[in-house]
Parts: C-alpha cells; structure tokens; sequence
C-alpha cells in the first residue's frame, strides 16, 4: 500500500526553558492512501496542534513528517507554499467560506490559484459538484446556503485539486445532527468513490465512527488506536469507540 | 476610571487611525497658517497697495476659512461616528459588566476631548512653525523686503483655530451621545459576531443604474461643456445636482457592472485571485458608495481649483508684460452733458483737456517724457445693440445680462494711430467708408464677430460704413492686466470731421504717456505725485482715471498670489479631508476582512499573491473617485474657461502638470499609507 502521510517521531514543546509545555511527545503513525483515519482527543490533548504540524501552518520541535514522500518540515517559503496548496486540501470547523463570493467562485479558487485555465476550472467545478450534489446552489452565495450545503461547498473546495491528502478540523463541529450526517456520508463517498485520504480531527464519537481508523491522543500522545474491521457495522465501531472514550475519561463524556 | 480607559483607548485606536490624526494634526495646522497671514504683514516692508493686497487675500481667506471649517467639521464628525460604530461590541462588553450608556459616554466623552487637545496642540505647534515659512514665501511674492524678522504667533489665528475646532469637537460629542443612546445591547454583541450583511446587488439592475446615471452625466457634460452660454444660476444649481446624483448613481451601481462585464471573460476572472479581488472591491464600494461619492466631488473640486487658479495666475502674469506698453494712461469725460447732476466746478472741468487736469493736480507736463492725448467720440445713435444689427435680438434673448444700449466709443483713425505707435501696437489705415472694431474680451469679440463677418453695415450721421474686417481687432487703449476691452469703433478721420457738433459729440479725452525717468525709483517718485493727489481734487473732475504701469503690476500680482493662496488652502484641505475618509474607509475594511485574507492563505495563496491582490483591490478603490474626479474636470474646466474667459487662459498645461503632482504626492502619500497599514492589519494575528 503506498503510503501517503508518515509522521516519524514528532514533538512540539511551547514556552521558554523555565516553563515549558510539551504539546506532541514522540508521535509516530502512517497513513495509506485511501484511508479515512479519525484523529480524537479531549481539548487540549494535542490533536489540532498535530493537525497544524501536518498542515505545515506550525512548526515542529522535533521529528518529520512526510507526505507522499516528501519531509514537509524541510520545506520552506514557495516550496512551502506550492506544498500546501498542490498536495494537501483543508475543510474547517467554520466553514471558511469567503461570503462575498459565490460557491462556484469558491470552488474555483482553489483552482486559480493553482493557476489553472478558466476552462479547466469549470469543468472541475461543475464534475465535483455534481458528484456533491451541490450543483444548483453553484451561484449562491455563503448566506443564502444551509450550513450542510456549506460544508458541502467546504469540502468540494478542498477536493477539486486532487489533493494527496484532505484535513478536516471539526468538520461537524458547526453542524446540527441531521446535516452532520449528510456531510459524514459525503466524506464516505469522497473516500471510497473518489478515494480520496482523508485526516480528520473530531472529539465527537459519533463523527468519529465514519473513520476506518481512529488514533486516540491524550495529553500529547498516542494513547491506542482503534480500526474498523472489514464487516463491522458503525453501530459496533461506535460502542467500541466510546469504551476507549470512557478509559480516556475526562471532559469526552460530555459526548454520550 | 472611565478618563484611564479613554487613554487606553487611544493609545490602541493610535495605531490603527493614525491617519486620521495625523489628517486632523494637518487640518488644524494648515488653518492656522492660513488663517495667521495677518499677522505676519507687520514684519513685512509692504508698499502701500501691497498692504492693500494682503488685507484682500486676509479677507478673502477669513471667508473661505468658513467653507474650510465645515469641510473639515464633516470630516470629524463622519469618521467619528464611523470609528464609533466600529467599536459597538467593545461597548457591548461595557454594557454587559454593567456601565450604563452614561458611562459610555463619559468614555467617548474622554477620547475626543483627548482627541481634541492632542491634535489641536500638535496642530497649532507644526502650524507656528509653518507659518514662519509662510511669511517669507508671502513676502517674495510680494516683492517686499523681510525688514527685521521677529519669530510671530497670531493670537487672533490661535483663537480662531481653537474655537473652530472646540465647536467641530462639541457637535461630535452631541452626535456620540446620540448614537450612543440609540443602541440595544443585543445589537451591540450582533455587531461583533457577524460583519456587515451582505447586500448582493441585483446586476441586471446595476447595469441598468449604470447605463442610467451614464445618461444623466452625459446630459449636464454636454450642457457645461459645449452651451455654457445658456447656463443661468438656476440651471447651474440643477446641472450640480444632476452632477452629485449621477456620481451617486455611478458608485452606487459601479461594482455590480463591472463584475457583470468582467464575469463574461471568464479568463480573466478566474486568473490567479482576480475573482476575489473583484468581489471585495464591489463589496467595499457597495458599503461606501455614499462617502465615495463625497470623496469624488471633493477630489473634483480640488482639480478645478488648482487647475483654474494655476492657470489664471500664469496668464496674469505673462498677460503684464504686453498690456502695459506705457507707463501711464489716463482719462476724463469731456463736456459733460446737460442733464447730468454736476456742479460748477465740475462742468469748468469738463472742458479741461487731460494734460491741463493733470497741470491742476500737481502733475507737471515735465514728467512726461512723451506724450498722445486723443479724443473718444459717442452718438445715441450708434449703441452696441445697433452694432450687432441683425443679430441684436438674438443675442439680446441668449445673454439677458448684457447692456445693449450703450453708446460706442468712436475714435478717429489717425488719433488711435499716434497712441498705437507709443504703444508699439498695430496701427491701421481706413478708406472712405470702411470702418473697424477694436476687442481683445473674447466672449464679446465673438459676439461683434457674427455681425462684422455678416458685413453689417453702420451709420454715422449721414456716412455710412463698411467692415473693413470679417472681425474684432487685436487693440486697446486704457491699459490693463487682462484683455477687457469690450470695443472701440475707429472711423476715418473725415467722418469726424464732418459729424462732429452735429451727430457726433466729444465723450472723452484720452492720454497715454512715458514718465521723464529712467529706473524704477524714478518713476516711482513721479508716481507719487498722482498718489498724493487727494480724493477730493480728483472727484472735480468727472471720470477722471489714471491707470499706470506700476499699479497694474502691484494689484496683478496680488491678484495672483492672493488666488494661488486661496486654490492652495481650499485645494490641500479638500484634498487631504477627501483622502482621509477614503483611506478610514479602507482601513476598517480591511480589519473586517482579515479573516477573509487568512481564508485565502489556508487555502494555499501565498503572501505575495495575498499583498498583490490587497494592492490591486486598494489600488482601484483609490483609482476610481480619482477616475470619476478627472472625468468630471475635464468637462468641469470648459466651463470654467469660459467663465474665466476675461483671463485669457493660454496655456493649461503647466497647471495641469501642478495638480497632477501636488494630487500624486498628497493622495499617492494617503494610498501607501493605507497599503501598508492595511498590510500590517491583514498580517498581525
């Protein structure tokens, strides 16, 4: 299986000498291409500093990281951001929809920036959207959409430019139940059908149990990790996550 | 308490506004220097009509200072209340720990008499110190000597300054309580988690706006520019409302037009971060069309002030050096008529040739190094309306304020002649039954032109006579610093000859002459004995004037440079309280779209595209009231042409040249502040 993200090891201290904060200690995990792996931790255990060590938007103390074989935090300033913007798409707790443009002109972005042809654009566009089932609120802006429509526009930004590897903040995080679902089955669908990897960091069991892997943080580090057998139902994989949740303990109860 | 947190408050908003400190600083400053041109005369070595000149301009900057003081009172109060709004969640946190809306008010109440005392004290010093520069250049353009320079603070200005702007601080304060007791707490809070609502306009209907206000301005271009004859003060105020409402209309529907013609090359569009930059820009403009507006006009009349005022200053100038030929040139009404109301001495007067008016006065004919005295005729018959002949009612009907039963001045051929020739202007020869009209005032000579090119034919007693020209003639004979002579009709001398005591009277004597002196002190001792001439003496003879070379060069140039200080006070302060609001405006966008900026590097634009697209977005938010501004100049100055149209406007290029710098310099300094202001919001976390 080819492996497309390799964390080696990875630490990341805050503060001064005197008074420092161990973020990530000696994290180390893999990730193949098509998976769907769920990163879940309390507040504060780490994992959206993971995530942004992944994301290259901070920096790590110490360790690598690699996607598609590449050590990301070599990289600097252009290669940096070609990085960024070629091989990694982001979908985020609020959205991060620009509202004076319409979904079609966020959608495209992604693509402009890249520098792609308007006619390229529109075809990418229109195909993800499609696939989506976003396309008839295309000329809609921000405000005039649902929150699930919204994130379905979120994640059809993220996955037009074929990306190596999706991150996903929170993605439910915004959502209520019903278009929690709606956007998980998407991410099912952009995961099998489009078999795109997808990272995503939740503390909410039940969005976790969309994943295919779940690696548990707690105060830094890697406490277990937990995977969906072939056949297993999400009912199953669910309770099996919140017993781990339970042995976690802490402020994850607030999720049952 | 409450004083501590006004400080804060500052010291925080210091950063963010400073530009609207730093404009009040500058506004405060360049009232005062303007406003202490009184008190620097007193240093100065001024002759006698160049005192005259400077209490002009003192008069005349005292008036506009008032213009001046609600510009900039509307500048404060504007960006005040803005600044204000802009802090509604702030308040929201003060009202929910409890301060009531008093509290508030004492706050705001603390930052702008803070506000107040910083700006005002920064601005009075920078504006003493200026306004020491300020005398000196006063002083070279009136040619007068620095006697003893003494370091000078005008009271009176400081006062003014001071109470100008107190007033300007104490309508904020009204209006701040206002707002303030407006709010609801749950507006307040609102205000802070979610931005301004987006208002998408209906495109079609932007288009159709656009192709509307189009029409609109068309209309008063074309109105201005191409028939400013039929303009009256009525009509002048509808085409200015029409001007304000279609620059409105312009802003209003600008930003949707231009995504809908920029959306069908879709190649453009979606190029790098076009779309968004196009997005931003017409969401910015959407919530700013009001003050763009404002900013427009204010850049437009900036443009037309400095443009006209700069350009009647170079023609008054180059104007000098051939309108004044001679040194002197005066003249008196002769036998004056019957029923006029004149006593006894004025009438014995009235038979006195000028040199012998001018033997009474004091003045000897030994001053006179050379002389002409000629005489001007006149007949009922011949008014300027009879002149015009077929094209009397017409005229008549398009200038309704036009005299047209004047009597011509009719001066023989010979006796212009001689004063030509002292002159060194053109002379002429005239047949029989020819005759000629001498005009340099443009919009009357083109008046006389559509007659004399119809060959209209005049009668003078029992001669009648024939345009020797198909137009006015270059010609004057009472000197001055612009063209202003409406008309002379020569004849040929026989026709004087003949008529004279029957149809034609004598109406004036003319005489035009060099002083017996060699340089300038020279000629200034003999002027004085005119000067000396008291006013009394002068009223015993009826239309007695002098005109001489050195009081035309006085007043003219005083003229100038009191128009040049007036543009520049008005011009500056228009400019820069314009550029302010713009720049303000600019700013506070771009705090509210900061998080739009940070979306934009998530999703993979580097920081040289995200400061390319900031630069292009404000870069065009600047262009565009300038765009707008310039668009109107350019119809704008025709019509100022043609109302300055005494002033011979030669040559508008170098004015242009100068406003397009002093623009460059003053709006292009307001741009880069705001870039890099805008750089530093977008960038700190």
């Amino acid at each position: 299986m080819h492996t497309v993200l390799q964390v080696d090891n990875v630490e990341k201290y805050y503060g001064s000498k005197g008074n420092l904060t161990k973020a990530l200690e000696e994290v180390s995990f893999r990730v193949d291409k098509g998976e769907f792996v769920g990163i879940m931790g309390a507040s504060g255990s780490g994992k959206t500093t993971l995530l942004n060590c992944i994301s290259t938007i901070d920096r790590v103390t110490g360790g690598h990281i690699f996607v598609n074989g590449t050590d990301v935090t070599e990289l600097k300033g252009n290669a940096l951001n070609r990085f960024r913007r070629e091989e990694l798409g982001f979908i985020f707790q609020d959205f991060n929809l620009l509202d004076t443009m319409t979904a079609y002109e966020n959608i495209a972005l992604a693509l402009s920036i890249q520098g792609k042809k308007s006619r390229e654009i529109e075809k990418r566009v229109n195909a993800i959207a499609g696939q989506l089932g976003i396309a008839e609120v295309l000329q809609k802006y921000p405000y005039q959409m649902s929150g699930g429509q919204k994130q379905r526009v979120a994640s059809a930004r993220a996955v037009v430019t074929d990306p190596m590897l999706v991150l996903a903040d929170e993605p439910t995080g915004a959502l209520d139940s019903k278009a929690a679902r709606l956007l998980l089955e998407n991410f099912t669908y952009l995961n099998d059908q489009l078999s795109a990897t997808i990272l995503m960091v939740t503390h909410d069991a039940f969005t976790a149990s969309y994943a295919s892997r779940i690696i548990f943080i707690k105060d830094g580090r890697i406490f277990t990790e937990l995977r969906r057998g072939e056949e297993e139902s999400r009912r199953s994989f669910f309770n099996k996550i919140i017993d781990v949740v339970s042995l976690l303990g802490g402020e994850l109860n607030d999720v049952v | 308490m409450l004083f501590k947190l006004s400080v804060k408050n500052m010291k925080k908003s210091m950063k963010d506004y400073a530009i609207y400190f730093l404009t009040l600083i500058l506004g405060v400053a360049i009232f005062y220097v303007f406003n202490a041109l009184d008190g620097q005369k007193a240093m100065l070595g001024l002759s006698q009509s160049g005192y005259q000149m400077v209490d002009l301009m003192v008069q005349m900057i005292s008036l506009v200072s008032g213009l001046v003081a609600f510009i900039l009172g509307f500048l404060i109060v504007y960006a005040n209340n803005f600044l204000i709004k802009r802090r509604k969640k702030e308040f929201g946190v003060y009202m929910m720990l409890g301060m009531g809306k008093g509290g508030i008010s004492g706050i705001l109440f603390g930052e702008t008499i803070l506000i107040g005392i910083l700006s005002l004290g920064v601005g009075l010093l920078l504006g003493v110190f200026a306004s020491q520069f300020m005398s000196i250049l006063v002083a070279k353009l009136f040619e007068a000597d620095v006697t003893a320079y003494t370091f000078t603070i005008s009271a009176a200005a400081v006062q003014k300054t001071i109470l100008n702007f107190c007033i300007m601080y104490v309508i904020v304060l009204v209006f701040n309580a206002f707002s303030i007791s407006r709010y609801k707490l749950i507006d307040l809070f609102q205000a802070g988690q979610k931005g301004e609502k987006q208002t998408m306009k209906n495109t079609g209907l932007a288009v159709v706006v656009f192709l509307l206000a189009a029409g609109i301005l068309g209309y008063a271009y074309y109105q201005v520019a191409y028939r400013p004859e039929t303009v009256t003060m009525e009509r002048a105020a509808l085409l200015i409302a029409m001007g304000c409402v279609g620059t409105f209309l312009v802003f209003w529907s600008l930003s949707g037009f231009l995504l809908k013609l920029l959306q069908r090359f879709k190649g453009v569009y979606h190029r790098n971060l076009n779309a968004f930059v196009l997005r931003q820009l017409s969401s910015n403009i959407n919530t700013a069309v009001f003050s763009m507006t404002v900013i427009c006009l204010l850049l437009f009349a900036t443009i037309c002030a400095f443009c006209s005022g700069m350009s009647m200053n170079n023609s008054l100038r180059n104007a000098l050096r051939e309108m004044t030929p001679a040194d002197i040139c005066v003249q008196k009404l002769m036998s004056l008529s019957a029923e006029g109301d004149f006593s006894e001495a004025q009438r014995e007067n009235g038979e006195k040739t000028v040199l012998e008016a001018l033997a009474d006065m004091g003045f000897a004919e030994e001053n006179l190094r050379e002389y002409v005295e000629i005489s001007i005729y006149s007949t009922k018959e011949l008014t300027f309306g009879a002149m015009l002949g077929a094209y009397e009612e017409q005229l008549r009907a398009q200038f309704p304020f036009v005299n047209m039963n004047t009597t011509e001045d009719i001066v023989g051929v010979s006796e212009y002649n001689k004063v030509a020739a002292l002159y060194g202007t053109e002379t002429y020869t005239l047949a029989e039954d020819e005759y000629l009209i001498l005009c340099d005032f443009s919009s009357m000579a083109n008046m006389r032109n559509l007659a004399l090119s119809g060959g209209e034919q005049i009668t003078i007693g029992a001669h009648t006579l024939k345009p020797r020209f198909a137009e006015c003639q270059e010609g004057y004979l009472v000197m001055s610093a612009s063209h202003i002579n409406a008309g002379i009709v020569v004849v040929p001398d026989a026709v004087i000859e003949a008529e004279l005591g029957g149809t034609l009277s004598l109406a004036e004597h003319f005489l035009a002459g060099n002083y017996a002196a060699e340089t300038k002190e020279e000629k200034q001792t003999i002027e004085n004995i005119l000067l000396a001439v008291p006013k009394e003496t002068a009223k015993e003879y009826v239309g007695f004037d002098a005109e001489t070379k050195i009081s035309i060069y006085e007043s003219a140039t005083g003229l100038a440079v009191i128009i040049t200080f007036v543009v520049l006070y008005l011009g500056i302060i228009f400019l820069i309280s314009g550029a302010a609001l713009l720049a303000l405006k600019a700013l506070s966008e771009s705090t509210d779209s900061k998080a739009r900026y940070e979306i934009l590097q998530k999703v993979g634009a580097d920081e040289k595209m995200v400061h390319r697209a900031l630069l292009e977005q404000l870069l065009i938010f600047f262009l565009l009231p300038l765009l707008v501004a310039v668009v109107h100049s350019l119809f704008g100055m025709r019509f100022v042409r043609f109302i300055l149209s005494v002033f011979n406007q030669g040559d508008m290029l170098a004015s242009v040249g100068v406003t397009a710098a002093i623009l460059l310099v003053i709006y292009g300094g307001y741009f880069f502040a705001t870039y890099y202001g805008s750089r530093r919001i977008i960038e700190e976390k």
